[in-house]
């Protein structure tokens, strides 16, 4: 039996939503899966490079490099993302120097807006988690890894990274479900992910809850399966805590 | 500056209009908040009840609400929720005419079911927080479960939640950001009405953009010092 076939054998309505049609247009979004996946590998991966640098200079003495990481997050965090993503994409054509300049293709197209804005917003968050997890190293640990001639590079790659990675991770995971969850904001701006191509068969077929409803349950997939990695990821940086778990 | 001539009050600026839209989204915010703490003490109770069933109602709950983007659960009650009144009034009263919600209605609800779900978190950590000590204690007085309950956990749950409520807040707020697609003129509609007739896009939603940095602000310093009140009895080394 085809795909076709199964939904015709659906029942026409149930609870009145029109469940043929709700299993008829699940390809369709399904179809948007592979753009809200790389929208939000490529913002969390441009996103948390930037982040380490946004932490590192938040940690770091100098009152200049402080002062700016600090308003970064600030503004990030303290505004939406839809004002963020507005911002990008309508305002900058605003001015005519952007529009004469060489940078305009780029922000003329509403995919390297969207994730422009979803990368600088989730550095903002990543930094936090970063500052959080670095700050959570104790001191003890440094101080003798200090004491056997560790400094510098050494100490970070081997003591402060391994350790702030695995503190950090629960909280990463936390914001990489924020993410899936934010790309959804970017079908405002034309792009047609899970979100944007389930406005574009209701704009069709003006089913609107039944629709929403079969991306909903695309979206609670995706996040239950980031959730199983997070978790796989725990236990694999941290063996040894599981099995205090287990004999406990 | 072109810019500010825009922003001017009166009829030729638009600056008392994103005043109001301000107004507007600090009303469907404390809405919706409310809506939210409402619904989530009574999750919070079934999350942490002993029926298995019931449990499961308030799982779901979280799990699926926190786990669909925002902007899907408000497209799903702008647009089901008047469907569903309707089916409902049809079913139970035989009501036959159209009903139509108010956009605020929809938007504090809408925003008050995502808060409702990370406000259910947030009190369900602070329950488990109260050291069970404590409550063998109050039992061995003679205290009831109601007398427990007020004297015993409402007081501490509410210093331990007060935190992760304020968060709660911050993203309550951010969160109505959303609502502009309902068409209720809050910040972020404003914004979009006035840099379409306009052409000043970058203006108006920069002036957005500070007026939700006001307002998360704001908000942090009352929570700060809501916070410091709340643990004013707590000794500390």
């Amino acid at each position: 039996m085809n795909f076709v076939d199964f939904c015709e054998s659906l029942p026409n309505e149930f609870l009145g939503l029109k469940v043929q049609l709700m299993c008829n247009s699940t390809p369709k979004l399904l179809g948007g899966v592979p753009l809200t996946i790389e929208l939000v590998l490529i913002s969390l991966l441009i996103g948390f490079l930037l982040a380490l640098g946004l932490a590192l200079m938040r940690i770091s003495k100098n009152r200049f490099l402080n002062v700016i990481s600090r308003s970064y997050v600030f503004y990030f965090r303290g505004t939406p993302l839809l004002v963020q993503i507005f911002l990008i994409y309508y305002g900058l054509a605003q001015f005519d120097f952007i529009k004469e300049s060489f940078v305009w293709p780029f922000f003329r197209e509403a995919y390297w807006c969207g994730i422009l804005a979803l990368t600088l917003n989730t550095a903002a968050y990543t930094a936090e988690i970063i500052r959080g997890g670095l700050q959570s190293v104790p001191y003890g640990q440094i101080e003798s890894a200090r004491a056997i001639g560790m400094s510098g590079i050494l100490l970070y790659r081997r003591i402060i990274l391994p350790i702030a990675f695995r503190q950090a991770l629960p909280a990463y995971g936390n914001e990489m479900i924020l993410m899936v969850k934010g790309t959804s904001l970017v079908s405002t701006i034309t792009l047609m992910e899970i979100t944007g191509i389930a406005r574009y068969i209701i704009a069709k077929y003006w089913t609107p809850v039944e629709i929403f409803l079969v991306a909903g349950v695309i979206y609670l997939v995706i996040n239950f399966l980031v959730t199983q990695i997070i978790k796989y990821a725990e236990i694999r940086f941290t063996p040894y805590l599981e099995h205090a778990k287990k004999t406990r | 500056m072109d810019s500010f001539i825009l922003l001017r009050f009166g009829d030729t600026g638009w600056g008392d209009e994103m005043l109001r839209a301000a107004i507007v989204t600090i009303l469907v915010s404390l809405s919706a908040m409310a809506i939210g703490l409402l619904v989530s003490v009574f999750a919070t109770m079934s999350k942490l009840s002993s029926n298995g069933f019931i449990r499961s109602i308030g799982n779901t709950y979280t799990t699926v609400v926190r786990g669909i983007p925002e902007l899907l659960v408000i497209y799903l009650l702008y647009f089901g929720a008047n469907n569903a009144i309707m089916g409902v009034a049809k079913k139970l009263f035989g009501y036959n005419q159209y009903i139509e919600l108010p956009v605020f209605l929809i938007a504090a609800i809408a925003v008050g079911i995502i808060s409702g779900a990370y406000s259910t978190e947030v009190l369900r950590g602070a329950f488990l927080a109260v050291p069970k000590g404590q409550i063998e204690a109050s039992k061995s007085v003679g205290m009831n479960k109601f007398l427990i309950f007020r004297r015993i956990l409402i007081p501490q749950v509410m210093r331990y939640a007060l935190p992760g409520l304020g968060n709660v807040w911050q993203l309550t707020l951010k969160d109505t950001a959303l609502i502009m697609v309902t068409g209720l003129v809050e910040i972020m509609r404003q914004a979009h009405i006035a840099s379409g007739s306009t052409y000043s896009p970058f203006t108006f939603y920069i002036t957005a953009a500070l007026l939700y940095l006001v307002l998360t602000t704001a908000s942090s310093r009352v929570l700060n010092s809501a916070e410091r009140w709340a643990n004013k009895g707590v000794r500390r080394a």
